[in-house]
Formats: structure tokens, sequence, C-alpha cells
């Protein structure tokens, strides 16, 4: 992985909201095709760590660089960035006035100017490949809430985005239809795409992550690769953080 | 025929008068409905800024031409302005402006409701796929607030058209005056004719907020 260009690099990044430091000093490295899974305890400040890469909230110090230029409020062209840096949220937000297919070729046709034709040819294969083809002419409250979010990643992929963030994507699914979801993010991570993912499935972290970073109070606590943080994680808070995932019988214990 | 009252309607020039008073109860309407939809938005906007003075006042203006009657109003402006500042306006003018004030403050609220029941996710979202600023507001903003604005702005401007009936009392002579004064001139030849007369004003009115009542069920019927 170390011979892979670094894509995304955030430096020492602040943020806070008037009072505390949401992030406080958070810095952190992407390579291409790397995926890096962010997880913590709520308020830990993982959400607005990809906010702020993303543009949506601003920064009160540090700095973001992609592909080795800075990202600064009102200088950069945040139109730009956001083709290249694709963002897939826990409530899916697809718009509810437009069917599936105009969801997805919305952004391509109108940002990237793209011929129409071709983006629906591209849409409905994408949509193929997350097994929704068929659903291309349905509006959003049509679906479930599995196939919203599936429909909502096509949406970010058909931009042709460098990289894509993740925000607690299935944290708002019942758990039959997260499955599905996670089997779609495992299939871009063998494509190679080059993902930062905040999520609260374990297992899944465990199976797709080159990385785990852990996040709490706004500082990255620990950074491992999943075999070493989910057998042996070194800080005390990362241990206390992952027994809250074990249960255990009350006569079992040790 | 001879004893049914609504002979009175086919005496003299009756119905061309009628008609002319409905004209002038539809142009007050229209042109109060117009203006108030213009100023409307544009306070709606403004009571969704931030800013606590701005708040305070839109919210002062809105509960005022609440609590107001409309009656009240249209004296007030009908005659106060007259007796107080010698601004000497004609009822219908007078009628315009009460209307329009009465008109943006309560399109303002509509507008109000509509934009914030728009989640801030469907803007994050759109400025995700890397749409501007403009884009957001084309694309995905101003077309999901239109279809939760139509319906109440339709009911809103019925109700404007239906309540004009009051600029009779500041001597504009509109469609239900000039009925009145139908009924009047024939109280002693034709004494059972206020039922007709007044039945032909219900239709008129009908006649005037049915299609549009119509148009606003066809702009209801939406497809997500």
């Amino acid at each position: 992985m170390a011979q892979q260009p670094v894509l995304l690099e955030v430096k020492n990044i602040v943020k806070n909201y008037g009072e505390g430091n949401v992030l406080d000093g958070v810095s952190l490295e992407l390579r291409k095709g790397e995926v890096k899974v962010v997880i913590g305890p709520s308020g830990c400040g993982k959400s607005t760590l990809l906010r702020c890469i993303n543009g949506l909230e601003k920064i009160q110090a540090g700095q973001i660089l992609l592909t080795g230029n800075v990202l600064t409020e009102g200088k950069t062209d945040w139109s730009k960035v956001r083709q290249k840096i694709g963002m897939v949220f826990q409530s899916y937000d697809l718009f509810p006035h437009m069917s599936v297919l105009d969801n997805i070729t919305l952004g391509p046709v109108k940002v990237q100017g793209r011929e129409k034709k071709e983006v629906v040819l591209e849409a409905e294969k994408l949509l193929g490949r997350v097994g929704l083809l068929d659903k291309k002419d349905a509006y959003p409250r049509q679906l479930s809430g599995g196939q919203k979010q599936r429909v909502a990643i096509v949406r970010a992929l058909i931009l042709k985005p460098e990289i894509l963030l993740f925000d607690e994507v299935t944290a708002a699914l019942d758990p039959e239809m997260v499955r599905e979801v996670l089997d779609v993010i495992l299939e871009l991570a063998d494509d190679g795409y080059t993902m930062l993912i905040v999520t609260h499935e374990m297992q899944f972290a465990r199976a797709v992550a080159d990385q785990v970073v852990f996040l709490d109070g706004g500082r990255i606590v620990e950074s491992d690769a999943p075999e070493q943080f989910f057998t042996q994680p070194k800080a005390e808070r990362a241990r206390r953080f992952l027994n809250t995932f074990v249960y255990e019988k009350g006569g079992e214990k040790a | 025929m001879q004893d049914l009252g609504i002979r009175v309607l086919f005496l003299g020039n009756n119905l061309q008068r009628l008609l002319g008073g409905l004209w002038i109860t539809l142009r007050i309407s229209l042109i109060a409905v117009a203006c108030s939809i213009v100023l409307g938005i544009l306070l709606g906007m403004l009571m969704t800024v931030r800013n606590p003075v701005i708040k305070a006042l839109t919210k002062l203006y809105l509960e005022f031409i609440r609590i107001m009657p409309q009656l009240v109003l249209l004296f007030l402006v009908f005659f106060g302005l007259t007796r107080s500042f010698g601004i000497n306006l004609s009822g219908e003018t007078s009628a315009v402006i009460v209307f329009t004030l009465w008109g943006t403050a309560e399109m303002g609220d509509l507008v109000r409701g509509a934009l914030i029941s728009i989640p801030k996710h469907q803007y994050e979202s759109g400025a995700a796929i890397g749409l501007t600023r403009w884009q957001v507001y084309h694309y995905i903003m101003i077309p999901q607030i239109l279809t939760r604005l139509v319906p109440p702005a339709i009911n809103l401007t019925t109700r404007m058209i239906k309540t004009t009936s009051l600029v009779s009392l500041i001597g504009v002579v509109e469609v239900l005056k000039v009925a009145q004064q139908m009924i009047e001139a024939n109280r002693y030849t034709v004494p059972d004719s206020a039922l007709w007369i007044y039945g032909t004003i219900f239709f008129l009115y009908f006649l005037v907020c049915w299609p549009i009542s119509l148009a606003a069920k066809k702009l209801e019927k939406r497809a997500w």
C-alpha cells in the first residue's frame, strides 16, 4: 500500500461549534485504494470529520489537502471537489420528487455536463450491479430503506469520485437491510475504491478495513490494522469501547 | 313568469350591471392576490432569517394583521387615513391595499412553513453531488417547496375572493352591492327577488372559485 500516492491528507484539523472542540487536532492520510474505517463512541466527531472533508462544515484550524491541493473556505471550488469526494449519508436523502433514475443522473448531467443518454446507460448498469434495475422508474417513497441507500451509493458513484465517504450508512436501517448495503460497499473495496467509512458495524469494519481509526473526544486515540485493533487494542478507551459490543451470560463471566 | 323574482335580473341592464360588479370584485381580488403572492414570498423568506429584529418585526406584522378583522382594516385605511393624514384614497384602492396587506401576511406564513419543512439534508445531499447553491435551489428545493405551497395558497386565494364582499361597506359597488341595489329598487314590484338575486350571486362566486379549486386539485396530483 505504501507505494500508492496519497489522495487525501488531513492535517491537524480543529472544529468547534462555539464551546469545546468537536475535532481537536485530527490528522490522517488516505492513499489511493485504501479503505479506512473510523469508529468511536457517539459524539466523538466521526461524522463531523467526514463533513469537514466534504466542505459541509468549516474548520477553524488545520488543513485538508486533496491530491496535494489545500482546500480552503472561499477559495476552493467545492463543486469540483465534491465531484472528486463522493459522500453517502445516514438518512440516504434521495430527492423525493424525482424518480430513481433522475436522482442518479442529476449530478452528471447538470454538474458535469455529460450527455443524458450516456449517463442513463451508465446509471442502468450501476443499478443492475446493486440489484435495483427494475426500480429505475420508481420514486424514493416506494423503496425500502436498504434500497434507498443503494440508490444513494449509485448516485455518488456515477460522478466517478476518487474518494468515497460513508457516514454511518446503515445506522437508520433494519438489521435485515444492513447486509445488502454492506455487501455493496465490500464489493467497492474489492474494486479498489478509496474509502473513508464511519460505521458502528464492527464485523463489517474488520472485514473491509485496511486500517481502523479509533476516535474519542475529537482526537485519534488509536490507529491500527483491523486484526490488531479488534484482538489487542492498545488504548484503554478503545478496549472499553469494544467491550460494549460483547455480550455474556451472567453465569459465564470469567 | 309574472311572479318569479328572477325576472328582475333581466330588467333593463341589470344583468350587465351585475356582471360589472363581479368584474370589480375580481379586479380587486386578482390584483391583491397577485401582489400578495410576490410580497408574501419575499416576506416568507424574510421570516426564515435568523436576525432577531427581523424575526420580531415580521411576527408583529403577521399577528397584527391576523388579529384585526378585515373590516376594521378597511375602515382604518379608507376613513382613518383621510381623517388623520388627509390622504384621500378611493374605495377600490383602499380595498386593494387592505387585501394585499392581509394576503401578504397569510402568504408569508405559508411560504415560511413550506421553507422550513424541507429538511436541511436535502440541501446537503444536493451539494454533495457537486450542485452549486443556485442549482440546489433550482432542481431540489424550489420544486419541493412549490408542491407544498400550492394547496394552501389556492385556499387563501378563494378566501380572499370571498372576503372582498366586505368592500361594499366602504362604498365600492362590487357584485354584492349591485345585487342589493337591484333588490331595493324592485322591492314593491317584485318583493321576492332577494332569494333569486342572492342565489345568482352564490352561483357567480361558485363559478369564479370552482375552476381555481379544480386547478388546485390538478396541481396537487403528483407522482411522488
